[in-house]
């Protein structure tokens, strides 16, 4: 009987060990109870701009470029972005041709092919608003319309508009102006 | 002359091999309609202004009947990429992965490498854990550190009249519609929503940022 309490008293006290030493930290990193968070994770996809791995990147490449590192993109995809939009858009056909920022085939691929968003920490974040130029994405940013533009538009806009404006111009439902900020499901 | 060039913008589209399916809804062979398969990325200043917040989305075209049922993988990693010094490599990560009902995250934090391969950084200062919102439920948010995350379903905020850029690859067509058509209009995606003070991610200046899914090996 003694023996029973004893060992019920050590039972206690190791509970009330790992207990304790569970609760010095959080839930989150409850490593007694807590999930397994063990383990290598490797790339599939990525994607830093909309739609450029879609638009720029051949048909058999596309795996590949989703586990092709950013630092890497440029020098591995560059002259193949430039040949597909010289190939896509007219705007593009004849030397000396560039897009609405000034940017012939070459420093414009050569933007698009490192294939990350920058964003600013200083203000207004937008792909594009008629004044800042790739600050961010915001939700209601058109951005397909602005990459149709930088491909067909040519100097000034004017060029291909048939093929340079999609006409959806919002999406179907209103964003909110609080966090999560996405709308709610259909 | 405006006829020949449109003619030949429609003939150099169709030759193009690629086809734009949309802002990166199943892009590559390997991920489409699969759990891994970014469907879009976001990142903008918060209602806050001191704030940024990042958007990931995956498993793109759900209908509303299926929404529902839709989960995020266990073993797939969402991972936020952070670079702050302008060489397109990552300096810091903020990771995010589903368990058991929950999603955590970790970070902004330096990761333990660059590159394709991560682990889970689950000893950073910097972490909070969030209930998924149920499909029909109104969103939960979780705040800790200044941080905010919300994991779930929310309606695909990406638009474009794909089904008539896709009538023009086909040559069908050599122009887009006025007024166009949404294709995404109706559809939803499971979102991770994570907004960050600007001080953990650099403070001032630009960042390049990107977002990877990877899987558990």
């Amino acid at each position: 009987m003694n023996s029973n309490i004893f060992k019920s008293l050590i039972a206690m006290a190791v509970i009330a060990v790992a207990f304790t030493s569970c609760s010095d930290d959080d839930d989150v990193m409850d490593q007694m109870s807590g999930p397994d968070f063990s383990g290598t994770f490797v790339q599939q996809d990525q994607m830093g701009r909309p739609a450029v791995n879609t638009v720029f990147v051949s048909g058999g490449s596309k795996d590949s470029f989703n586990v092709t590192i950013p630092s890497q993109q440029d020098a591995a995809f560059q002259s193949m972005f430039q040949t597909n939009l010289e190939a896509l858009s007219p705007a593009f056909a004849n030397p000396g041709d560039a897009n609405a920022l000034g940017q012939d085939a070459a420093t414009f691929t050569g933007l698009l092919a490192t294939d990350v968003l920058n964003v600013s920490l200083d203000g207004t974040t937008t792909f594009f608003d008629g004044t800042n130029v790739l600050t961010g994405r915001n939700l209601a940013d058109d951005v397909i319309t602005v990459e149709l533009l930088l491909i067909f538009g040519g100097e000034d806009f004017s060029e291909n508009p048939g093929l340079s404006n999609d006409n959806v111009d919002a999406n179907d439902k209103a964003f909110e102006t609080s966090f999560p900020y996405l709308a709610s499901p259909w | 002359m405006k006829t020949t060039k449109k003619l030949f913008a429609v003939t150099a589209v169709i030759m193009m091999v690629i086809a734009i399916i949309a802002a990166d809804h199943i892009d590559a062979p390997a991920v489409q309609g699969g759990t891994s398969d970014i469907t879009d990325f976001y990142a903008f200043q918060g209602e806050d202004s001191n704030n940024i917040a990042f958007v990931a989305n995956l498993q793109g075209l759900l209908s509303p009947g299926a929404t529902a049922a839709a989960t995020f993988d266990e073993n797939v990693l969402i991972e936020f990429n952070i670079d702050t010094d302008g060489d397109a490599v990552e300096d810091l990560v903020i990771q995010a992965v589903a368990r058991d009902g929950k999603m955590y995250v970790f970070g902004p934090d330096v990761p333990n490498g660059t590159g394709l391969n991560s682990t889970i950084l689950s000893n950073s200062l910097n972490q909070l854990s969030v209930d998924m919102t149920p499909y029909g439920q109104p969103a939960i948010v979780e705040s800790a550190n200044g941080m905010m995350a919300f994991a779930g379903p929310r309606d695909d905020p990406f638009f474009m009249d794909f089904a008539q850029y896709g009538e023009i690859i086909a040559g069908n067509a050599t122009s887009f519609n006025n007024p166009g058509s949404d294709t995404f209009a109706g559809t939803n995606v499971l979102s991770v929503v994570v907004e960050v003070p600007k001080t953990m991610i650099g403070g001032t200046g630009t960042i390049n940022t990107w977002v990877e899914t990877k899987r558990k090996q």
